[in-house]
């Protein structure tokens, strides 16, 4: 009975949380995924000058927390001019460091396509360019989908931590609710839930969802 | 740094140019010479069988005449142009990735795991390359394609995707695939070594229409000794980078007059 008044008072405010979590969510992974794919190729450049920034940029990325990176944006990027809303610093901060986890991921897809592939085009006079989307690219994202998968659960999760600059994402109505009810089971085993829904009933379907389509169209039966 | 520059002819002429030479080409790999001083002259319509024990670079003269990779010395020439060089303020130098690309054109290579592209159906493998690297107009290069895996005996299966197909069906689709290019040479590197014994028949047969009714230009590498000496008009039998001997199939495989092919042949006989 408590529960219910408890859901009726502060259930709008975990929804419209879980609203923004979602938001953040998918402009983050649509960050990731455009990072991903430019600096997984420039990764596997045989030039210095392109396959150098991206390596920084993998290497710092990954290398450093995600709250320090948020923090950087939101923070320390006004002291040189570059002043972001914060939602927005949050959504680019979570992408720019799962781009950098994903950059790998798109680099490995590459390279697991067999030699023969790459050798079959070059000797039908394919351009690099067209080699890469047409031949290597559709088999390497077939062979990426499944770890993506788990990336993306990785990103929804980490989207909580932009909470910590008061971007009102379900972290951080579920805090709120807290300070003023004191009901932390509740309140976070709500949270919880709500989270695991998330990612279990939304982004692990849909990534199945996604994997057969491409299964189907490169003639697999998954 | 200035491009070395070679004094080769920038362009084969006369009457009876070979369709494709390779002039004391060597290639490496670290200190392994793979590929030693190699000369190699192949006519217009010629097929021309090589054989050899593994590792002696039969793959390799494929691979540098498809451009595949790059060769440390020497100059190939496909039809008087050349491959590995181009002409640069009346010199030759290397040749640059436009170039090798352009005379690729010229080439058509089957592998010995077919390669076909899985993602696309028999058609599409070979229709691929056509509208994109060639510019044809979809319905063109689904004609030409449709007329090639008609002749290689596939068109029943032309929406079917490699996964769904067998390893000579695989096969004569990669040779329709590279056909639908319109190369001056073909080359087949061991097609029928993936394939189970009752299929290989499917993909011989298949050259051997390509010999006759063709008269198309071939370098084939293969085991088959007896396909060999039926259908080739030369065998060059390579040992350790370079020919050792070369001839009409009758007089290799009947009289070989060097020791190493005479070995080669009888350990290749023994163990059929
Ligand atoms: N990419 C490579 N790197 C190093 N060695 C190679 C490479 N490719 C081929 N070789 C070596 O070159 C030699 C000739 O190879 P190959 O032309 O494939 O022989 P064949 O086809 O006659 O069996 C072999 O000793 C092989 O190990
Ligand atoms: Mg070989």
């Amino acid at each position: 009975m408590e529960f219910l008044v408890f859901l009726k008072d502060h259930g709008p405010e975990l929804i419209r949380g879980s609203l923004t979590t979602i938001e953040l969510t998918m402009l983050s992974a649509a960050l990731a995924i455009i990072i991903a794919v430019i600096a997984g190729l420039m990764r596997l450049s045989t030039n210095r000058l392109v396959y150098g920034p991206a390596t920084v940029y993998v290497e710092i990325f990954r290398g450093t927390s995600l709250l320090v990176q948020i923090y950087w944006i939101f923070f320390v990027l006004p002291l040189f001019g570059l002043t972001l809303e914060k939602f927005t610093a949050g959504f680019i901060a979570v992408g720019m460091n799962l781009g950098a986890y994903g950059a790998e991921l798109v680099r490995g897809g590459i390279q697991s396509v067999p030699k023969g592939q790459w050798e079959a085009a070059t000797a039908l006079s394919m351009s690099p360019a067209i080699r890469m989307r047409r031949i290597i690219f559709p088999q390497a994202l077939l062979n990426m989908l499944p770890p993506w998968g788990n990336l993306l659960i990785e990103l929804l999760k980490g989207t909580a931590l932009v909470a910590l600059i008061s971007v009102s994402d379900l972290m951080f109505m579920a805090k709120k609710i807290n300070s003023t009810t004191y009901l932390s089971a509740q309140v976070f085993g709500i949270a919880l839930v709500l989270y695991y829904l998330m990612s279990r009933g939304l982004i692990t379907p849909f990534m199945r969802w996604l994997e057969r389509l491409m299964a189907r169209k490169v003639g697999k039966r998954l | 740094m200035k491009p070395t520059v070679f004094h080769y002819p920038a362009k084969l002429e006369g009457e009876d140019i070979p369709l494709v030479r390779f002039h004391e080409v060597t290639k490496r790999y670290g200190d392994l010479v793979v590929l030693d001083s190699l000369d190699l002259d192949v006519a217009e319509g010629e097929m021309v069988a090589i054989i050899g024990p593994s590792g002696s670079g039969k793959t390799t003269v494929l691979r540098m005449l498809m451009a595949l990779e790059k060769i440390n010395d020497g100059i190939i020439y496909v039809d008087g142009e050349p491959l590995t060089h181009m002409s640069r303020n009346g010199g030759l130098v290397w040749a640059d990735e436009k170039h090798l690309r352009r005379q690729r054109l010229n080439i058509g290579m089957c592998f010995q795991h077919f390669n076909l592209f899985p993602h696309m159906t028999a058609l599409e493998n070979c229709i691929e390359a056509p509208v994109q690297v060639l510019g044809m107009s979809k319905a063109d290069a689904i004609k030409r394609a449709e007329e090639l895996l008609d002749m290689v005996g596939m068109l029943e299966k032309a929406h079917e995707h490699p996964s769904r197909l067998s390893g000579g069906q695989q096969q004569r689709v990669a040779i329709a695939r590279s056909l639908a290019m319109r190369p001056k040479v073909m080359l087949f590197d061991e097609v029928t070594s993936a394939l189970d014994p009752e299929v290989i028949g499917e993909v011989t047969t298949v050259i051997r229409k390509l010999v006759h009714k063709h008269n198309l230009t071939m370098l084939m590498v293969t085991h088959q000794m007896g396909f060999a000496k039926e259908i080739s008009d030369r065998v060059c039998f390579f040992y350790d980078g370079k020919i050792e001997e070369q001839g009409p199939p009758d007089q290799i495989f009947g009289n070989p007059k060097s020791e190493r092919t005479q070995q080669f042949l009888s350990a290749v006989l023994e163990a059929n």
